[in-house]
């Protein structure tokens, strides 16, 4: 009887939860994702709103049907939505909602259609070595073996020092913007985990010189070595040396 | 006991130099007389033994693995125990060094008749070969062959004799696609919005370094593909197929730009991590963006009954980086 009780309490919160959220998707998402979570592929004007730039725009935004409280705790809690320019890429940007609000739209999100979970992923399970033979594979042509991200064409690949390990794992199975995507197929979770390892350890690298310049790698790290010594070195000639005097 | 004791003291008195004879006192000095300069003989003996501390703490840093910043620590006693002795090294020529500048005229020619001397012996050295001229042609070309001998491994830097990997490569009517492992693709495998890298089954590890071995797999909506004439068939099932191999400079191809939501976002595209060159595997590997001037090779494909992925042929184009003259050649059919 009790159970039932907590059951009963627990779908009566989700139902709340997900009605505080399909509230908030009227007043924040519903110009670009259509009502009911559908997508808008032929745009509309759409006028400035929290977070967007405050011109007209057109309003046009892929269909949220199916893609579960995975890719709406992602989007929300990097701040990548509401986005500031339709069209652009999303970036980390101050997260516009609080927690409960947060909650309430995943909640309405998932509630649309059957989709994938938020991931849990534990990186005590992975192991960092395969993390790194993984991460070169799939991540670092474009985030950098050290995660610091770069630029292709089209696009700029972030860093990922401020990704959560949720984050982590939820960005591997969107592909968020042009990122390609990869399924349990192609990278199991228990490689997730390692992938995940690997990139909570290159956060916090050990530094054994202690002096990291950016981890931007072993070449320009001798570069600024040998042109801040070299320096240093023609000045104390130029110091303690003696020009000739030509008789 | 005694022998040992007798051993240290007269070390101890060698070391010291005490009951050194003086050299004998030279009539005249040669270097100008100059009074000591206390001050900074006190000053460089002191910067030598700061300097024996700091190497000291060297050895003692080492030793004691506990200490925490171990690597800059280390660094810092060195660096300064150099550093030390740099100053009274510097310390000792500046200030108690005695020098000074002098000049000195050349001296005059001792063997005034010489020169012409030794032209006469090397003339008449040579009197008894005959053949002059054939002699300097034989020199001439043992020098200049060794020269073009040394010269001729710069020709590994552009294909001259090595062109097989070029016109020709593993791929045959038939031949599977598989994995790093050699695990055969099956057309199901390959997923949208991922891209996965296939060699041909049956090579070896090291024959799929070669230039024509590695491809690139993507799967793309039906409705975006649009291969142009001369490649209309070469996808299967909208799996498309291309040389891994940037036609820029030969780099790998390994990025892959796949939009979560085309509408708005640029078009799917194979990237090279070297210089950005960007094909458009919708439109046969044509170049969108960056140096390099001709499109990817494509591979033709098949599924077969089983639903593994095969090769319906070779490459449409040569594979590899671009050079003058690559388009001359066309593989055989």
């Amino acid at each position: 009887m009790k159970r039932h009780a907590s059951i009963a309490l627990s779908v009566a919160v989700a139902a709340l939860s997900s009605a505080q959220g399909k509230q908030l998707y009227g007043q924040y998402c519903v110009s670009c994702h259509g009502a009911n979570g559908q997508g808008v592929a032929h745009g509309r004007t759409i006028g400035g709103a929290p977070q967007r730039i405050q011109e007209q725009q057109t309003g046009i935004g892929p269909s949220l049907r199916g893609v579960g409280a995975l890719a709406a705790d992602f989007y929300l809690r990097t701040g990548y939505m509401p986005l500031h320019r339709v069209g652009d890429q999303p970036r980390r940007a101050r997260v516009l909602f609080d927690e409960a609000q947060i909650r309430a739209l995943v909640a309405y999100i998932a509630s649309l259609k059957k989709g994938p979970p938020i991931p849990k992923p534990r990186p005590d399970r992975g192991s960092l070595s395969e993390g790194l033979h993984l991460f070169t594979d799939h991540c670092a042509g474009c985030h950098q073996v050290v995660a610091q991200g770069g630029v292709v064409s089209g696009a700029l690949p972030p860093p990922l020092e401020s990704a959560t390990d949720v984050q982590i794992a939820e960005a591997v199975r969107i592909g968020p913007y042009v990122m390609p995507r990869f399924t349990a197929k192609a990278i199991t979770d228990r490689q997730l985990d390692s992938i995940v390892r690997y990139v909570d350890w290159v956060k916090h690298p050990d530094n054994r010189g202690g002096w990291a310049i950016g981890d931007i790698g072993p070449v320009p790290e001798g570069l600024v070595t040998w042109f801040l010594a070299a320096a240093l070195l023609v000045a104390i000639c130029v110091v303690v040396g003696r020009r000739l005097r030509h008789g | 006991m005694g022998r040992v004791r007798a051993f240290v003291v007269s070390g101890i008195v060698l070391l010291l130099g005490r009951g050194r004879r003086r050299p004998p006192k030279r009539a005249e000095r040669v270097v100008p007389e100059l009074p000591p300069d206390r001050s900074a003989e006190t000053a460089a003996l002191v910067l030598l033994f700061v300097a024996a501390l700091f190497a000291a703490g060297f050895i003692v840093v080492y030793a004691v693995d506990s200490l925490p910043d171990h690597t800059q620590l280390l660094g810092a006693a060195l660096g300064l125990s150099l550093l030390c002795i740099a100053a009274a090294m510097i310390i000792v020529g500046k200030r108690l060094v005695v020098t000074e500048e002098l000049v000195e005229p050349y001296p005059p020619e001792e063997h005034p008749g010489e020169q012409d001397l030794i032209v006469q012996l090397v003339e008449e050295s040579g009197d008894r070969i005959t053949r002059r001229r054939l002699f300097k042609l034989g020199l001439g070309a043992a020098g200049g062959t060794l020269g073009l001998a040394a010269l001729a491994p710069a020709l590994s830097f552009g294909p001259l004799f090595q062109t097989k990997y070029f016109r020709g490569t593993p791929w045959r009517k038939g031949t599977r696609l598989v994995d790093e492992n050699s695990r055969p693709y099956r057309a199901s495998d390959i997923e949208e919005d991922d891209f996965y890298t296939a060699f041909p089954e049956g090579t070896s590890v090291a024959a799929r370094e070669d230039l024509g071995a590695p491809i690139v797999l993507v799967r793309l909506p039906k409705s975006l593909l649009r291969l142009p004439p001369e490649l209309a068939g070469y996808d299967a099932a909208g799996i498309v197929a291309y040389s891994k191999i940037c036609t820029h400079a030969g780099c790998a191809i390994s990025m892959y730009r796949a939009p979560l939501f085309q509408p708005d976002e640029p078009r799917p595209a194979l990237v090279c991590p070297c210089h950005y060159s960007t094909f458009d595997p919708a439109d046969g590997g044509s170049v969108t963006f960056g140096p390099a001037g001709r499109r990817l090779p494509m591979l033709p494909l098949s599924i077969d009954s089983k639903g593994f992925l095969r090769a319906k042929g070779d490459f449409d184009d040569e594979v590899g980086p671009t050079w003058w003259g690559t388009r001359i050649w066309r593989p055989e059919p």
